[in-house]
C-alpha cells in the first residue's frame, strides 16, 4: 500500500475499470491533458479511441452517456466542475435519471458522471457549487463523494461497475490530499458509510471535505473529555441510514456537516430521518452546520467566512452536548 | 394474446422498399391512432396524447430502411415510430391504459414508450431530448464496430434546441453513424414554425458539413430512399445526415386542445393536407402499378383494423399495474 494523492487514486480506480472492461470509455473536457489530474495519463495507456476530448457541449455529452450506455458501453464522463452539471439538467434529470424507471426496468444505464465540486480558492459562484442535493432529488442517480484517496479509488471502481447512473463528486479542495491507497482493483461498496472515528457522546455525520474538519474537532474535544463518533457516509444517495441511526441510538446526539447550502440539503435529510426514525434515542436537538443559503462569494475572506470550519463545528458539537 | 409485432420482420435495410409492407405499417399506425382518438374522446385514456395521423409515411419509410438491430429515439408524437420499428400495439395500448403488461408496466405512458428489444430506445416528453441519446448510441455502435445505425426522430420545434446543434457538431466531428430526422409538420405546438424558426431546417446542417436533404414526408418512397442513403453513408463510416421530412399533422398538438388552444390553423389548410393523405397516395400508386387491387387493399385494411381491435381488447382486459410497482425499477440491482 503506497501513498497517493486523491485525484491520482481516483485516476487509478478509473484505470482499473478500463483495464478490466473494454466497454469502459472516457469522455472528458481536456481529457488528454487533465487539468484536474483525475484522468492524467489514461490516454497513454488506453488510446484516443477510449479517452476522448469532448467539445464543451455538456448537455449533449451527458445525453450521449445515456445512449452509449443503453447501446452497450460503460461511459465515464468528466465534466470538470460540478457547476457545469446545471447546463445538462434535462439530460441528467429527465433522461439519465428517469429512463430506466420510465421504461419499466427494460434498460440498464451503467454511466458515471464526475466532476470536481465545492468551493476552493476563490473560484466564485459559478465554479464553487456543491450541488449534490439537486442530484439526490432526482431519485434515479446514485451520488458519491469520497473524502480519502483510498475511497476515491474504491468508489470509482464501484461506480463504474454499477449498472446505474452514478454522479461522482470529487471535492476540489481535497484533490491534493495524500493518503494510503491499496494496490490493484478493490471496491468501496456504494451505499455503505464508514465510521472514521468511534465515540460515545455525540455522532457527527460529515460529508466530503468536512470529514477532516470533524476529525480535527473530535481530536480536540477528546482532550476535553468528549468522545465524538465521526461517520463518513461516502455515498449520499442511497445513503447508509442504518449505520447513522445505530450510532445515534448509542450517543443520543447528532451533528451533521454538509458543504451544500442549508435548505433541503443532505444535512436536512439526515436530521429529518433521525427525528422520524430515532426520535426516542435523541437526548438533544440535532444540529447542522452547512453553507448558508447564499451563492459562494469571490473574496478569500468572504469564501472562508462561509466554510464549515473547526470553529463552527466545535460550537455545534458543544451545543448538542449542552 | 399478444398481437403480432414486426420485430421479426426480415431486415430490409439497403434494399428496395416493399410497398405493400409499407402500406400495412402505415395503416396499422393510422388504425392505432384512430383508436386512441376515440378512446381519448370517451375519456378512456389517462394523461394526454399526441396523434401521428397524417405523418405515417415518415415513420414507415424511415424504419423500413433500417435494420432490425438499428436503434431509434423518438419524441412526444411517437406511437408511429414504435409501431414502425416493430412494436406490439397490444403492449402499447396496455401502456397507455396503465396496465402491468404495458411496455413500461404503466410507468411511462404515451410519451415514454420504450421497446428495447426492437431498438426503440424511447419516445420522449422533452422536445429534442432524444437527439443526444441517439448520438450516444451511434458512438457505441461505432466503438463496438457492430455496423448499427441510430436514427433520431424529432420535430421542427426541436431544431431550435441547443442539443440539436451540439449533436450535429459532435456527430460530424466523430463521423458517427447517426441520422437526424426532422419531421416538419408545420407547427411548433400552437405556433406556425416559420414564425419561430429562421431559414430552412436543412440549412442548419451546412456549417457542420453534414449532408442534408428535404423530402416530401407524405411520400413513403421518398422518405425510404433518403433514409436508406443516409444509413448507407453511416454504415460505411461517412458520418451523420440530416433529413427533413415535410409533412402535416391532421390533429392538434394534443387531443383535446380545442378546450384551451382556440383556432390556430385555417380549415382550408387542413383540408389541403388531408387531400395529400400519404396512405391514399400510396394506395393509388399501388393500384396504378397493378401491385394491388381494391380487394387486396380492403383486405389489408380489414386485417390491420382487426389486429388493432384485438390488441385493444387484450389490453383492456389485462390487469392494471399493481400500485406497489410505483416503487420499483428506480435502480437496477443486477450487474451485467
Amino acid at each position: 500500500m503506497g501513498d497517493s494523492y486523491l485525484v491520482t487514486a481516483m485516476r487509478d480506480g478509473l484505470a482499473e475499470a478500463m483495464r478490466e472492461d473494454p466497454a469502459v470509455v472516457l469522455f472528458g473536457e481536456d481529457a488528454d491533458r487533465s487539468v484536474m489530474g483525475s484522468t492524467r495519463g489514461l490516454i497513454d495507456e488506453f488510446g484516443p479511441d477510449r479517452v476522448r476530448n469532448i467539445p464543451l457541449s455538456e448537455a449533449t455529452i451527458v445525453g450521449c452517456g445515456v445512449g452509449a450506455a443503453a447501446a452497450g458501453l460503460r461511459p465515464v464522463i468528466d465534466l470538470m466542475v460540478s457547476s457545469f452539471f446545471y447546463i445538462t439538467m434535462d439530460q441528467l434529470a429527465n433522461q439519465a435519471a428517469k429512463l430506466r424507471y420510465m421504461s419499466g426496468g427494460q434498460v440498464q444505464l451503467p454511466v458515471v458522471y464526475f466532476a470536481a465540486t465545492g468551493g476552493a480558492g476563490s473560484a466564485a459562484a459559478q465554479h464553487s457549487e456543491s450541488p449534490h442535493p439537486t442530484f439526490i432529488q432526482q431519485a434515479g442517480l446514485k451520488v458519491v463523494m469520497p473524502s480519502t484517496p483510498s475511497d476515491a479509488k474504491g468508489l470509482m471502481l464501484a461506480a463504474v461497475r454499477d449498472p446505474n447512473p452514478v454522479v461522482y463528486l470529487q471535492e476540489a479542495s481535497l484533490g491534493g490530499t495524500r493518503g494510503p491507497v491499496p494496490e490493484g482493483p478493490f471496491e468501496v461498496p456504494l451505499g455503505k458509510a464508514t465510521v472514521r472515528r468511534e465515540g460515545a457522546d455525540v455522532t457527527v455525520v460529515a460529508v466530503g471535505r468536512t470529514v477532516r474538519v470533524a476529525l480535527a474537532v473530535a481530536e480536540e474535544l477528546h482532550g476535553e473529555g468528549v468522545s465524538v463518533e465521526v461517520i463518513d457516509p461516502r455515498t449520499l444517495h442511497p445513503w447508509d441510514a442504518d449505520t447513522v441511526m445505530e450510532s445515534v441510538a448509542r450517543t443520543g446526539r447528532l451533528v451533521v456537516l454538509d458543504t451544500a447550502r442549508q435548505s433541503c440539503g443532505f444535512a436536512a435529510e439526515v436530521i429529518a430521518t433521525a427525528c422520524t426514525e430515532a426520535f426516542g434515542s435523541l437526548t438533544a436537538a440535532p444540529v447542522r452546520v452547512t453553507a448558508p443559503d447564499v451563492p459562494m462569494p469571490f473574496a478569500p475572506q468572504l469564501e472562508r467566512h462561509l466554510a464549515v470550519d473547526e470553529h463552527k463545528v466545535k460550537a455545534a458539537v458543544l451545543r448538542s452536548l449542552a | 394474446m399478444v398481437s403480432r409485432g414486426m420485430a421479426d420482420r426480415a431486415a430490409g435495410a439497403g434494399t428496395e422498399l416493399d410497398h405493400l409492407e409499407a402500406l400495412r405499417v402505415m395503416i396499422r399506425i393510422r388504425e392505432f391512432e384512430e383508436m386512441c382518438r376515440r378512446l381519448f374522446a370517451r375519456g378512456r385514456l389517462p394523461g394526454f396524447v399526441h396523434l401521428y395521423i397524417g405523418q405515417e409515411a415518415v415513420a414507415a419509410g424511415a424504419c423500413l430502411a433500417l435494420r432490425a438491430d438499428d436503434q431509434i429515439t423518438s419524441n412526444h408524437r411517437g406511437h408511429g415510430h414504435v409501431i414502425a420499428k416493430g412494436g406490439d400495439p397490444a403492449r402499447m395500448f396496455a401502456e397507455l391504459l396503465g396496465k402491468a403488461d404495458g411496455y413500461c408496466g404503466g410507468k411511462g405512458g404515451s410519451m415514454h414508450i420504450v421497446d428495447f428489444p426492437s431498438g426503440m430506445l424511447g419516445t420522449n416528453g422533452i422536445v429534442g431530448g432524444g437527439i443526444p441519446i441517439a448520438t450516444g448510441a451511434a458512438f457505441a455502435n461505432q466503438h463496438l464496430g457492430n455496423s448499427r445505425v441510430a436514427l433520431s426522430f424529432f420535430g421542427d420545434g426541436a431544431t431550435n434546441q441547443g442539443v440539436f446543434f451540439e449533436s450535429l457538431n459532435l456527430a460530424a466531428l466523430w463521423k458517427l453513424p447517426v441520422i437526424f430526422l426532422a419531421e416538419n409538420n408545420q407547427y411548433t405546438e400552437w405556433t406556425r414554425t416559420e414564425d419561430l424558426t429562421v431559414g430552412e431546417i436543412t440549412q442548419r446542417a451546412a456549417p457542420f458539413g453534414v449532408p442534408a436533404r428535404q423530402v416530401d414526408g407524405n411520400d413513403v418512397t421518398a422518405v425510404h430512399e433518403a433514409v436508406r442513403e443516409a444509413a448507407g453513408r453511416a454504415r460505411s463510416g461517412d458520418g451523420p445526415s440530416l433529413i427533413e421530412c415535410v409533412t402535416y399533422r391532421w390533429h392538434g398538438h394534443n387531443e383535446g386542445e380545442e378546450a384551451f388552444a382556440g383556432r390556430y390553423r385555417p380549415q382550408s389548410e387542413i383540408e389541403e393536407w388531408k387531400a395529400r393523405d400519404p396512405i391514399a397516395a400510396l394506395e393509388s400508386r399501388l393500384l396504378d402499378d397493378g401491385v394491388a387491387n381494391a380487394a387486396s387493399l380492403d383486405a389489408i385494411h380489414a386485417s390491420e383494423r382487426g389486429l388493432i381491435e384485438a390488441a385493444y381488447e387484450w389490453a383492456s382486459a389485462a390487469p392494471a399495474a399493481p400500485v406497489e410497482d410505483a416503487l420499483t425499477d428506480v435502480f437496477s440491482p443486477a450487474r451485467p
